[in-house]
């Protein structure tokens, strides 16, 4: 009998084999495959158990946390939720997270290893730590300002410092409270019902994910082409464009709003916004050259992240001349967002050069300890320097006396470029008013901000005056409030920037031309205006009036 | 385990010849070790769920420790020889249940279970004494065979006049309290089937017809105990409680196994279960769906009708991982139904991790393993049966269970021994503990006479 007790007491052995072999199996081996299937509940649990970091502006953060004692338990509050939504976007326990809340998810949630008191720290202990705060970008008055001046009209406004690429101002209209959608009860679901069915669509982020056709504002990268690739040496000199503009290979007559433009200058066509002329140019400049500067300002690039990702703003790549003539005027399939467009005013205003357009100044510790800065990073050169400051001029001359008065600014240099683009079948729906400016504190060295409007119901009439009447005034009193904040920065002693950006060592003043000799290659004319340096013309260099005339 | 002999193991007293140690200090630290332990984890719910040790604590720890006190001195004054690992073990698994149920009440408010499941432990810790205390010798069962038989089958008839609960008809409900018969009548089927084999066992072992290369015993010694036992698996599926009925069934084929050596029982009975189990499988739809959730936990996620209960089962085994989440940090109570009874394993999974859960089974396997050795050392043929039965019901038992919420093998519902809520379960686990320190107590005293078990009498080699 005792043998035969031996082999039932190996019989019970394997049975205890099988059942760590089947623990094994479960909880290790197939654990993280069981982790991360979406049934299980756990990972949501995790995710709301703590209260969230705080997103802040100027100082002040603009959202909170509420315990619900749900089993998803900390729920989302925002202060001022509709100006701020395209910002911070909204976290909700039943539709997920978007913009800054997506973005830094993991930071605001305490996952991100950045807040570990030591490496692989939580992953040990699996704890996690206190959510950190997302300090912006973003200024409070820049911001009101821009949403005042939008007044539940569909729009969008952009501000951006063109020297360091910071977001001052990011509003979309109409805007929607995110604090409602935070939780999971039914009156959740009703106002996500409500919102996604609204024809006014407020969840979407006019500003960063909408498109629109950029009408005559792209002409100031159509400009900038032009002067780049040669096919403009003088901007005063008349080109040679007809009025009524026939495209190319096609009987179709491009009509023209300003009068005067038949053969007039790249200054006289920018400053009355002469489709025929700039329509000329590109065709001039060809498809190849256009596709290159526009992918210079950050058009077909669908990668650009602020953090929240942006819609890729389109400009065709196979076009026939036609086609390439409309897309020169912002017509055709040349779309953008609006802060594309609020890049292009930053790179006429930084002479050339786009820098990284960001909306998180620093990321810290919920105990407020820095945990890392976005850096002054470039973008793209956009344009030579010297077609930058040209560009400067001629923006200038266009609100000091042409189609953008409405944004001229007493005691600032004011650049700006009016839009109207016309879209729907047969360019049958109202026209978005587009303005795109800049504007520079006459003591200060650079300018301070740069901004685009969009208004898409503006009631003026199919003119192109309509993007100066609705968009400019609102452009004009964005960016008032940025220099009057520049001034205050300045006139605080030990103000680390205008918009409290640490000027970092190695930023070069932007006020002073970038493009050193050797920094560009041959091909790139003209060469920057500088007295010092021996000035070095390939070929056709443009005559030497534009460049004595340029600021300094 | 070095640990000095016990004083009052006299000299005087002690028979000519080798005899093991009493080891009763032993059982003594290791019970204040138990009682430790569990009021440690106890301590620790409560700082991680509310972050300050429950108030009760102390009172916790010292009412488990009076029990623990309480049973060892049975054990001391009445079975000076016991094994000593048998009553700390026990008194650690329920004091570790104890803290996964007081863990899940902190989750449902409503639904209060710690306290009643105390009061069933200090019971089944009462009973455990009156046992030891009253049963001199366990021989003495042995004439209670049919007794026994017929009060087992009373008790797995009794709940069908009683409503059903959750599908299976196996409580009696009194006033309040609910009971299980049929958790009782496991030991009442294990000391029938013990006193029935040792008693023929050379009719089993030695008569009968041979079939081809397979003996069998006449259908005169090996009828009654066929009878009986497709009886109660007859009642056991109308009662539709598959767990218990494979129980039985895995008890009688290993208790007949051991009895008579015949390999051919093992292969018959195997057959015999599996035809049974495909042919219930199939037919009977409470246990095909548990069939098709053990083939596919994940078949309720995909028709989009969220996780079943083996799925979240399983996210709760994976939650747990290599160190487990913490007592009091899990989310076991996903689970929903069961959570503290059929599922509780699934806590100790999430909160302990692999490492704890490895640990529980190597409690349990330590257990069963002191019930596999106090056989051995028996002299008599049905002290023998009856601790290998005994401590077969508890590896069946934790092997289906465990198996079953861990989809190693389709789910059945069962309670884990000691853990798990229930009040009959826990003490008749308190019942099997008696009897299995009963049968060591007399495995490991020293002979007064050579016991008349028809073989040579084995010296016991040390320990």
């Amino acid at each position: 009998m005792i043998r035969y007790i031996r082999r039932a007491a190996a019989l019970c052995l394997l049975l205890l084999v099988a059942l760590l072999v089947n623990a094994v199996r479960v909880m290790l081996v197939e654990a993280e495959e069981l982790d991360a299937n979406p049934a299980n509940r756990r990972s949501a649990i995790a995710h709301w158990a703590e209260p969230r970091g705080e997103i802040v502006v100027d100082g002040r953060p603009v959202t909170g946390s509420r315990d619900s004692g749900q089993q998803l338990r900390w729920e989302r509050t925002y202060r001022r939720g509709p100006l701020y939504a395209p910002v911070t976007g909204y976290a909700s326990q039943t539709y997920g997270t978007t913009m800054l809340e997506h973005a830094e998810d993991a930071l605001l949630a305490g996952t991100d290893p950045v807040l570990a008191p030591l490496p692989l720290w939580n992953d040990l202990t699996r704890g996690r730590s206190p959510g950190g705060d997302v300090v912006t970008t973003i200024r409070a008055s820049m911001q009101e300002a821009a949403y005042r001046g939008l007044d539940g009209k569909r729009g969008a406004v952009v501000a951006l410092e063109p020297s360091s690429g910071r977001i001052l101002a990011l509003v979309s209209s109409p805007s929607y409270e995110p604090g409602v959608l935070s939780g999971t009860g039914a009156d959740v679901k009703d106002a996500w019902a409500r919102l996604t069915a609204s024809p006014h669509q407020p969840l979407l982020n006019r500003a960063l994910r909408q498109t629109y056709p950029p009408g005559s504002t792209f002409k100031i990268v159509t400009a900038a082409a032009a002067l780049d690739s040669g096919v403009v040496r003088d901007v005063d000199a008349p080109t040679d464009t007809p009025d009524p503009f026939v495209l190319p290979g096609t009987r179709q007559v491009l009509p023209n709003e300003a009068r005067g433009c038949e053969d007039a200058s790249l200054a006289y066509a920018l400053q009355w916004s002469c489709n025929t002329v700039m329509a000329g140019l590109g065709v001039d400049v060809g498809l190849e050259g256009m596709v290159g500067a526009a992918e210079r300002f950050g058009f077909d690039d669908p990668s650009l992240r602020v953090p929240s990702w942006v819609a890729k703003s389109n400009f065709d790549r196979e076009m026939s001349p036609d086609q390439l003539a409309l897309s020169s005027i912002g017509q055709f399939d040349t779309t953008a967002t609006p802060l594309q467009m609020a890049m292009v005013a930053a790179a006429v205003a930084n002479t050339g050069e786009i820098a990284r357009p960001y909306l998180v100044d620093r990321r810290t510790t919920s105990g407020g300890t820095t945990v890392d800065r976005t850096p002054r990073r470039p973008y793209r050169q956009a344009m030579n320097p010297s077609t930058a400051l040209q560009l400067q001029r001629l923006m200038v001359r266009a609100v000091e006396e042409g189609t953008g008065s409405n944004a001229a600014i007493p005691g600032a240099r004011v650049g700006g470029k009016t839009g109207t683009a016309q879209h729907g079948f047969g360019n049958t729906g109202t026209p978005y008013a587009w303005f795109i400016a800049w504007a520079q504190a006459e003591d200060s060295a650079r300018p301070a901000v740069a901004v685009a409007v969009v208004v898409e119901d503006a009631e003026a009439a199919r003119t192109d005056i309509s993007g100066g009447g609705s968009a400019a005034p609102i452009a004009r009193d964005v960016m008032r409030e940025a220099l009057r904040l520049e001034a205050e920065a300045r006139a605080a002693p030990g103000a680390p920037g205008a918009f409290g950006a640490p000027r970092a060592s190695g930023t070069t003043p932007p006020a002073r031309p970038r493009g050193a000799p050797g920094a560009r290659t041959p091909e790139s004319a003209p060469s920057p205006p500088s007295r010092e340096l021996p000035v070095t013309r390939p070929r056709g260099a443009p005559g030497s009036d534009a460049r004595t005339r340029g600021t300094g | 385990m070095t640990a000095p002999r016990i004083p009052d193991a006299s000299p005087a007293v002690s028979p000519p010849g080798v005899r093991g140690p009493k080891r009763r200090g032993v059982e003594l630290v290791l019970l204040l070790g138990a009682a430790l332990i569990s009021v440690c984890g106890y301590a620790e719910v409560g700082l991680a769920h509310d972050g300050a040790v429950p108030p009760d604590a102390a009172r916790y720890g010292a009412g488990l420790g009076l029990l623990a006190l309480l049973a060892h001195l049975a054990v001391r004054f009445r079975a000076p020889y016991a094994d000593p690992l048998l009553l700390p073990i026990a008194v650690l698994l329920n004091g570790l249940g104890l803290v996964l149920i007081y863990r899940l009440d902190l989750e449902t408010p409503r639904d209060q279970a710690a306290t009643t499941q105390l009061v069933w432990s200090t019971l089944g810790v009462a009973l455990f004494i009156v046992v030891v205390l009253l049963l001199r010798d366990h021989r003495a069962l042995q004439g209670y065979a049919y007794v026994c038989v017929a009060a087992a089958l009373a008790l797995m008839i009794l709940p069908i006049f009683f409503p059903a609960v959750n599908g299976a008809r196996i409580w009696i409900r009194i006033g309040g309290l609910s009971f299980q018969p049929g958790e009782f009548a496991k030991i009442l089927l294990a000391v029938f089937f013990a006193a029935y084999l040792s008693a023929n066992l050379s009719a089993l072992a030695y008569a009968g017809r041979r079939i081809w290369r397979f003996q069998f015993p006449t259908w005169r010694v090996l009828g009654p105990v066929v009878a009986i036992w497709l009886l109660s698996v007859g009642v056991l599926v109308l009662e539709r409680d598959l767990g218990t009925s494979l129980l039985f069934f895995g008890l009688f084929v290993i208790m007949l196994y051991v009895a008579t050596g015949r390999t051919g029982w093992i292969a018959i009975g195997l057959l015999l279960a599996a035809a049974g189990a495909f042919l219930i499988g199939s037919v009977e739809p409470h246990v095909h769906s548990r069939v098709q959730d053990w083939l596919d936990p994940y078949a309720s996620i995909r028709a989009g009708e969220g996780p079943g209960q083996l799925a979240q089962s399983l996210f709760s085994f994976a939650a747990g991982g290599m160190l487990g989440t913490g007592l009091g940090l899990g989310h076991s109570v996903l689970i929903g139904f069961a959570t503290k009874s059929d599922f509780i394993l699934a806590t100790a999974g999430e909160e302990l991790g692999f490492v704890g859960l490895t640990a529980l089974f190597l409690l349990y396997a330590l257990f069963v393993a002191r019930g596999y050795r106090a056989g051995l050392s028996l002299r008599d043929p049905f002290g023998r049966l009856l601790a290998v039965g005994l401590a077969s019901i508890v590896a069946l038992q934790v092997f289906v269970i465990a198996g079953g919420v861990m989809g190693l093998i389709p789910l059945t519902g069962m309670a884990m021994p000691f853990l798990a809520q229930g009040g009959s379960s826990v003490v008749t686990n308190w019942v099997i503990v008696a009897l299995l320190v009963r049968v060591s107590d007399s495995a490991r005293a020293p002979q007064p006479e050579t016991a008349d078990t028809g073989e040579p009498a084995r010296v016991e080699a040390g320990r």
